[in-house]
């Protein structure tokens, strides 16, 4: 008998063996659910898949008939469009704040304390400061994500500008480069690959700001949506919700992750 | 044109000396090699010629004047490693350092001019034996072809001095023979001086017009960081015979050994 470090599965079994976990969940849920409902037919915690389709279809097919919009659709779009922003903001400040502490001595001798303290601060307890200073709207949404993400970012990406070797600093030197030119054509472009790697990793962190931001304050949106009927304990409509952001979650890390090998094919080589 | 003077210069870091009173006069279209006992500060010596570092006394200057601070055009340099951009073609990399000439503000040339800098590119790959290889990434090129890349790069600048620091030193003893040729080659060609650091002495005397060895002259076991390296040996090539060759080797081994001594103790 071979250690079972060495057994590895084939290419179908691997398949089945992903799949089985999800099967045993469901198998889990099919019967805690007709269990309870055959104990209480009113029971909400454990609702049968046929509750859960009827509200499928009155939260992402039928319109609202207050409003006229399909509510799925219209929360998905309005925490798309906060989470992008959050997203293209921290991503912007920290590719500009990463390469000027990383490569600039004096950039960091001024900054990397300060961006260290502000990466301590919990996010979620200056929520309330946000909503004073920029009220309830988008804004402090977009900041609260941004807030919580960015000082990451800022600080992987200096550390990734540090780790191009000296060498390559130096050649591009010997090369004629200025400061900005050696920005622009050496460090720049070699962290930008290094920039989506980091946003995948900050992508579960912004997600939890978004929906913390949205069940506090906010008129739509996935988490607000979410907070709302809990007070229904309408888990027909919370369970969809809750898959349907894990499943744009995995397309948005799905994504990236196809986006830089395409982009960068140099990157993948380098094997890192 | 390119004259060097270097006159009693010393390099000290804090407890260590690393350089003590080296001297030298290097004429025009000269090909230096260095060899030494790790450790003799030949790197260091080469990072001041760079502008990397500065000497901590002493005189260095090129063509009359002082070095400056910092690494610039006129002195191009190849590394063991590291020396190539990961992220750009093979005609990228050489491409670069025209494109940072000519476009200031993005670095980066378009239509006619690019067209027009990639000619003399393709003449310099065909040169190097790159040509072939030029639309590949650098990070997908072999040590050796990384290293022909680097050596391309920076002579299409047209340095006046090529810094090269066992630039052949990771890479298979059969490629040597190759390389050899290839940076003879250029030397001839484009008339620089060059500085070649190996740690093959027998590379450093096939080589090069000029040897020069860097030792240590004091070896004290109870102080030895007080005492730096200097010139020991300068050697104009073409006269050297087997008694001076072993008597080198016997040198370097014997500073080699005091110093991997210390460092075990
Ligand atoms: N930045 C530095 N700070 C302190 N010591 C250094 C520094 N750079 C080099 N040294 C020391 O100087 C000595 C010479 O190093 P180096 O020039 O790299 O030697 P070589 O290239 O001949 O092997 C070594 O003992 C090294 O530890
Ligand atoms: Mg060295």
């Amino acid at each position: 008998m071979r250690r079972i470090i060495n057994l590895r599965p084939s290419t179908g079994s691997a398949v089945l063996l992903a799949a089985l976990p999800f099967l045993l969940l469901l198998i889990a849920y099919l019967l805690g659910s007709s269990v309870r409902l055959a104990a209480n037919p009113e029971d909400k915690l454990l609702p049968a898949f046929s509750k859960i389709g009827a509200a499928v279809q009155q939260y992402a097919i039928d319109p609202d008939p207050r409003t006229g919009e399909i509510l799925l659709w219209a929360d998905t779009a309005a925490s798309l469009a906060r989470l992008g922003w959050g997203l293209a903001i921290s991503a912007a400040l920290g590719l500009a704040l990463g390469i000027v502490t990383g490569i600039v001595p004096y950039a960091r001798a001024g900054l990397s304390a300060f961006i260290a303290a502000v990466s301590l601060i919990p996010p979620l307890a200056i929520l309330p400061i946000l909503f004073i200073v920029f009220g309830l709207g988008e804004l402090s949404k977009v900041v609260l994500i941004v807030i919580g993400i960015a000082p990451f970012l800022v600080r992987d990406l200096a550390l990734r500008a540090g780790e191009i070797p000296a060498e390559q600093i130096i050649k591009a030197q010997t090369l004629g480069a200025s400061s900005w030119q050696l920005t622009l054509r050496v460090v720049l472009p070699q962290l930008l690959p290094r920039l989506l790697d980091a946003l995948r990793l900050s992508l579960g962190s912004a997600w939890l700001f978004l929906i913390a931001a949205e069940a506090i304050a906010a008129e739509n949106g996935l988490g607000y949506r979410i907070f709302l009927i809990r007070r229904y304990l309408a888990m027909d409509v919370i369970l969809p919700y809750v898959l349907w952001i894990t499943l744009i979650a995995f397309a948005m890390d799905y994504l990236l992750r196809r986006v830089t090998r395409a982009a960068f094919p140099w990157y993948a080589g380098n094997g890192k | 044109m390119t004259t060097l003077s270097i006159r009693r210069l010393w390099k000290e870091y804090a407890d260590q000396v690393v350089l003590e009173n080296v001297n030298l006069e290097v004429r025009d279209n000269e090909f230096i090699t260095i060899v030494g006992a790790s450790g003799c500060g030949k790197t260091t010596f080469l990072r001041m010629l760079l502008g990397e570092e500065r000497p901590t006394r002493g005189t260095f200057l090129i063509d009359g004047e002082p070095l400056p601070a910092e690494p610039g055009p006129d002195r191009g340099v190849v590394f063991q490693r590291y020396s190539v951009f990961p992220h750009l073609t093979v005609r990228d990399n050489v491409l670069l350092g025209l494109e940072l000439a000519r476009a200031p503000r993005l670095g980066r040339l378009f239509g006619a001019r690019r067209r027009a800098a990639l000619a003399e590119v393709d003449e310099m790959l065909h040169a190097v034996g790159l040509y072939e290889a030029r639309d590949k990434y650098a990070a997908q090129l072999s040590g050796g072809m990384q290293q022909r890349l680097s050596i391309a790069q920076s002579v299409i600048k047209n340095p006046k001095i090529l810094l090269l620091d066992e630039p052949f030193a990771a890479l298979d003893p059969g490629l040597s023979a190759d390389m050899h040729k290839l940076i003879l080659g250029l030397w001839e060609h484009h008339k620089m001086n060059i500085f070649m650091i190996t740690h093959d002495i027998k590379e450093g005397f096939e080589l090069g017009t000029r040897l020069l060895v860097f030792d240590k002259v004091r070896l004290d076991p109870q102080a030895p960081n007080a005492y730096g390296a200097t010139i020991t040996y300068d050697i104009p090539l073409g006269v050297c015979g087997k008694p001076l060759l072993d008597e080198l080797t016997t040198q370097t081994r014997r500073t080699e050994r005091f110093v991997n001594k210390l460092a075990v103790a």
